[in-house]
């Protein structure tokens, strides 16, 4: 499935090449290959332990590979960065569980999270940008959390803080978003509300969603990339993928 | 509503009740301890004078504290030394006023110099003799320190337990130190025999007043520092690194500067509570930089309420109240009921005395509500 054309590095948002990651002699990565398109959607699948979270980390600059090549925008070694300038060269993140500031109220959650000068400096003497409560009441109503907004996000039930969340991404408003199984513990109807809401998202961000839920896979209707002991096994729209014996083997096993 | 107002929201209602207790006990203090006879029975007698300002040093001590633990996550075992530093800071000053008062009656070198057989003052020592570089010292020596330790620590992600350990083990090498007669600040005997502050005779009731209400002034400082630091929206990010350190690196704060901010300007407020504690108290010695000490500081704010800044100025007052009555009462018993009190705290009250309150309230106010939904039931 490896025929599609790839990119090059200068068009491509972001550009993994041949990354490998060792942790005590386990190689949670192996020579992973991948490449995401401006505005693409991307959605990953893989068995447990197939380097998933793994990935992210590297993207973020949590984890720093053995050897392989990360570029963002074609420009920006991320290999060499540390998680704060990722950031705010605009790669956000939505974790596998959520977590949100759960001493924080959900207004504040989102304070944090939008889009502002991220110094101490900053913080400490700045003032409010204009515009800025337009823009968490936009957030807020479109993650549904508007009547919640002065609730401590601990409240929270699980599948409003993972919407909060996903508003936080939102507001820090990356070019990319990497969002981590974010239907994982979610009831039927949020998570086709959920897949309403990112396919949403992806009309003006790129993003790359991880997820075992194979219906809401489909929900996105996006490409879709199986990855395997570390590296991509196959990569195509889902019919094609899940067509493949290969992947029927080590992940669909029906 | 959350006002977009940068100063809305500094002062709650516990922070006026408390600045407005401490305002009234700088006010009376004067009266009641200088003004009124001795033998009224609301005077206030010199020592207690002392002992209340000796209070309210431990208080701003624990303010500071409370910053960098309650609202950063940061448990430093290490604050008493911030404290002594800026105590010894203190100390060299009174010990330059002593002048040809002292034993030896030398003009320049104090007393321990003279019988260490040393020909000239050392080049720490140089300065002291002026008022504002010691108070300029009391801020850097706590601040410097406070800053290359944390720079490393905090670049180094050293978190949680370890950075604890750390933190003891500076105060602990600072201790060490300190006692060696050839580092020039007085060996184990410290720094004492004070006369005066100012000019002021230091064991004048006017002077020991003056400097009780300095210490209020500054606790008051303190609070609202702190207060100003944790309502911003910098504190906000600084109690989000409390709850979640990567999370919030991955949102692009960089959690070492704003660590690092906070450490600082905790041991400089650190540093100015020992500078005030040492003239009250009159004396300086190694022992302020014991690991207990630290200790002590962090008990003080658990029993008041960890995150709440009145409630670590009250838990030190409480605590040290205690500590006075018990040390002269019982004087054997002081650290088993030292001990009892944190355990029965983290068990009973593990929000401390403030945190137990406001639960209390919480309490109240949900009864009450519900009392009204069933009247307004019943009456339907």
């Amino acid at each position: 499935m490896m025929t599609m054309d790839q990119p090059s590095v200068t068009t491509s948002l972001l550009y993994l090449d041949g990354v490998s990651v060792t942790f005590d002699g386990y190689k949670a990565l192996r020579g992973l290959s991948l490449t995401l398109a401006p505005g693409e959607m991307r959605a990953i699948i893989g068995p447990n332990g197939a380097g998933k979270t793994t990935m992210m980390d590297v993207i973020t600059g949590k984890t720093r590979p053995d050897e392989g090549d990360v570029l963002f925008a074609g420009a920006h070694d991320l290999t060499k960065l540390d998680e704060a300038t990722i950031a705010e060269l605009g790669i956000g993140r939505k974790f596998q569980k959520p977590t949100v500031f759960e001493c924080h109220t959900v207004d504040d959650n989102v304070l944090l999270a939008l889009k502002a000068p991220r110094s101490a400096f900053a913080t400490l003497f700045g003032k409010p940008a204009p515009g800025m409560r337009q823009r968490i009441d936009q957030i807020l109503e479109i993650t549904r959390l508007k009547d919640h907004r002065f609730r401590m996000a601990a409240d929270l039930s699980h599948g409003q803080k993972q919407w909060l969340e996903i508003g936080m991404l939102l507001a820090q408003d990356p070019k990319l978003l990497l969002v981590d199984e974010p239907v994982a513990g979610m009831t039927d109807a949020e998570t086709a509300q959920t897949a309403e809401l990112l396919r949403e998202i992806a009309i003006d961000h790129s993003v790359v969603v991880v997820e075992h839920d194979m219906t809401f896979v489909r929900d996105l209707g996006v490409k879709v990339t199986v990855l395997h002991e570390g590296s991509v096994l196959a990569e195509g729209p889902l019919d094609v993928v899940s067509a493949d014996p290969r992947v029927i083997e080590v992940y669909l096993g029906r | 509503m959350q006002s977009t107002l940068p100063l809305a929201g500094l002062l709650d209602r516990r922070g006026l009740i408390f600045l407005g207790v401490l305002a009234s006990a700088a006010l009376l203090m004067p009266v009641l301890a200088l003004l009124i006879p001795a033998n009224s029975a609301f005077a206030i007698p010199p020592y207690l004078v002392a002992l209340f300002g000796k209070y309210l040093c431990y208080a701003l001590l624990a303010v500071a504290l409370d910053l960098v633990w309650g609202y950063c996550g940061i448990l430093s075992l290490g604050h008493g030394a911030f404290f002594a530093l800026g105590g010894y800071a203190m100390g060299m000053y009174l010990m330059r006023q002593i002048g040809t008062r002292g034993v030896y009656a030398n003009p320049v070198l104090p007393d321990f110099m003279v019988f260490l057989n040393m020909k000239e003052l050392p080049i720490t020592w140089w300065g002291f003799q002026s008022f504002p570089y010691a108070m300029l010292m009391v801020l850097l020596v706590p601040g410097v320190l406070a800053f290359c330790f944390g720079w490393l620590a905090f670049r180094s992600r050293v978190t949680g337990v370890y950075l604890s350990i750390i933190t003891q083990a500076m105060t602990y090498a600072l201790l060490l130190a300190f006692f060696r007669n050839d580092m020039g600040f007085g060996g184990n005997n410290g720094l004492t025999d004070f006369k005066d502050i100012l000019g002021f005779n230091i064991q004048s009731p006017a002077t020991r007043v003056a400097l009780f209400c300095a210490s209020a002034v500054a606790l008051g400082a303190g609070y609202l520092i702190s207060r100003a630091v944790v309502t911003s929206k910098f504190g906000k990010v600084v109690i989000a690194i409390r709850d979640g350190e990567s999370r919030t690196r991955f949102l692009g704060y960089r959690v070492e500067t704003y660590k690092l901010f906070v450490f600082t300007l905790s041991a400089m407020m650190a540093g100015v509570a020992g500078a005030l504690y040492v003239p009250q108290v009159g004396i300086i010695n190694p022992g302020e930089f014991a690991p207990t000490n630290s200790i002590e500081a962090v008990i003080w704010v658990a029993v008041g309420g960890r995150g709440t800044l009145v409630g670590a100025a009250l838990g030190a007052i409480i605590v040290n109240w205690g500590k006075t009555f018990f040390t002269g009462a019982l004087p054997e018993y002081w650290l088993f009921a030292l001990g009892a009190l944190f355990v029965l705290v983290t068990l009973f009250m593990p929000k401390g005395v403030i945190g137990t309150l406001d639960q209390l309230k919480a309490r109240r106010a949900t009864a009450k509500a519900t009392a009204e939904r069933n009247a307004a039931q019943a009456g339907e």
